[in-house]
């Protein structure tokens, strides 16, 4: 395998523009680069994730491709999933021998529709879809679920909300932040019972965009690298009411084959819309919340860019490493109805 | 505000001036849905849950063509109840369209009495205080139903008589 790391990213966020996504794409895609110190003609290859479903244009990706300048010729790919699955097909694309240096970027306008409608497409086209249900009203039902078995409490959300918007006070595309006091979320009503908007996340326009290389190319660009020990991807049932809710045995299985366990975690970044999603992946991946330290970015509840939101926690989790602050650290990402996907990269400072 | 170019429903002009237009998605295909849902929604609109089994004895509501661990063929059928438990709910305040009701309703996660697995659909209270989990419910049939997921209106609460 060839060592492949993080060398640079870079993020924007707001709740809404009438910027295209391609006027939001080129200064963020320019500012990873710069952050790297690499120019366009060295990029080897770009990989994009991204949903049409999100503007309501079949293949709008594509024009995407003007973003980074298409002569002369590059080799470039997308899918159609959240950033963090562009930045597997990058690290497996290097793996071939093919490329050292990868740009990866993810990018939706969640301001353009009801997203929460629009991502319940997803679910099966016969037996849920057509019942017009939405992402909080499924997130409502997952939530439930673990505070009835009794392995997560309302407090325990509320704390996953004051926690992620004090640290999102440090973090400039937060679109909410502030100190908050539990008790003070927990007496808010219910606005869509069991979830409160505490629990909800901040919806965002934005990109992410991250540059990864390998071996000595990395080490060229970056100090200190976040270095990729290892990364998988792993899928459970569509269906929400044939799988298993609490335990995300899709997160389990990911990170068992990434040795999460091995050693201990300094930083990990859980890309977890919803607070109750957290505490639920930070059990499946077995992190022990009283040494590592849990999104420190505030996470995806106070910024969530759709399709960047995932590849923003890897990039969030690698650029503790790369300003020095953390040694191992873990970047998840999720997709699907219900944490139905998950990836789990770990990466390390040596 | 000068409305010139802005006309028809859904159509409007903003204060910095961006022109707003709705545009409505449709999927106006048919395709078969294959013998696994087909022989599910078919029953459906006769009043029957039918239901697949794995070798491992689980019961599959909806039906599953494969088991999703094993990998294996779902062949085997068995009928289960119209009947059963709320395994979880939410609680739906700002119904829009296309839903089972106009007005606030639950969403509730079934597992019908003899299935292995629960399913998503619409319960028709109006209060979350009248909705628990582990609370009985059943099927309420529409009439006249073409085979779809549509042949049931909701769950409802079962009432075991006596005080309410």
């Amino acid at each position: 395998m060839r060592d492949v790391a993080v060398v640079a990213s870079a993020h924007s966020a707001v709740s809404a523009t009438t910027d295209t996504p391609i006027e939001l794409l080129i200064p963020v895609i320019n500012e990873a680069l710069a952050n790297a110190g690499l120019e366009r003609r060295e990029v080897d290859f770009w990989c994009h994730g991204s949903c049409d479903y999100l503007v309501g244009q079949p293949f709008s990706f594509v024009s995407a491709v003007d973003a980074l300048g298409a002569w002369p010729p590059i080799v470039e790919s997308h899918v159609e999933m959240d950033g963090a699955w562009a930045l597997y097909e990058a690290w497996i694309k290097i793996q071939t021998g093919e490329a050292d240096t990868a740009l990866v970027f993810g990018n939706g306008k969640s301001s353009v529709a009801d997203m929460f409608r629009v991502m319940a497409l997803q679910l099966d086209p016969y037996v849920e879809a057509p019942l017009g249900t939405d992402q909080i009203a499924l997130a409502g039902l997952q939530a439930r679920m673990a505070l009835d078995a009794g392995v997560i409490t309302e407090r325990d959300m509320a704390e996953v909300a004051a926690r992620s918007r004090r640290d999102a006070l440090a973090n400039p595309v937060a679109l909410v932040s502030g100190e908050v006091s539990v008790d003070d979320l927990l007496a808010a009503d219910k606005v869509r019972d069991p979830l409160r908007a505490h629990d909800i996340p901040a919806m965002g326009d934005g990109v992410t965009a991250v540059v990864i290389a390998a071996g000595d190319r990395a080490r060229s660009l970056a100090s200190r690298p976040a270095w990729i020990r290892a990364i998988d991807h792993r899928i459970d049932a569509q269906r929400i009411g044939g799988r298993d809710l609490i335990g995300v045995p899709s997160a389990v299985a990911a990170a068992e084959r990434c040795g999460v366990g091995g050693d201990r975690i300094d930083v990990a970044e859980i890309h977890a819309p919803f607070t109750h999603e957290e505490l639920l992946v930070g059990r499946a991946l077995g992190i022990d919340a009283a040494t590592t330290r849990i999104n420190p970015s505030g996470g995806a509840l106070v910024s969530n860019v759709l399709m960047a939101a995932g590849l923003a926690r890897i990039a969030r989790a690698a650029e503790t490493v790369l300003d020095g602050t953390a040694d191992r650290v873990i970047g998840h990402a999720t997709q699907g109805p219900c944490l139905q996907q998950n990836l789990v990269c770990v990466m390390e400072g040596a | 505000m000068t409305d010139e170019t802005a006309d028809g429903p859904g159509y409007a002009i903003a204060e910095d001036g961006s022109f707003t237009a709705p545009l409505t998605l449709a999927y106006p295909y048919a395709r078969t849905v294959g013998p696994t849902y087909g022989t599910f929604l078919t029953g459906l609109a006769a009043g029957k849950v039918h239901a697949t089994v794995s070798a491992d004895g689980t019961v599959f509501v909806p039906p599953a063509e494969f088991h999703a661990s094993t990998g294996e063929a779902l062949t085997q059928w068995v009928e289960v109840a119209s009947e059963g438990e709320v395994v979880s709910w939410s609680w739906e305040s700002a119904p829009g369209n296309a839903q089972p009701f106009d007005r606030p309703f639950a969403w509730v996660l079934v597992c019908l009495d003899g299935a292995g697995t629960s399913m998503l659909h619409a319960l028709d209270v109006t209060d979350p205080s009248e909705v628990r989990t582990g609370m009985r419910v059943r099927v309420r049939w529409a009439a006249d139903a073409e085979p779809g997921i549509g042949a049931i209106t909701c769950f409802e609460p079962v009432t075991t008589g006596g005080a309410s």
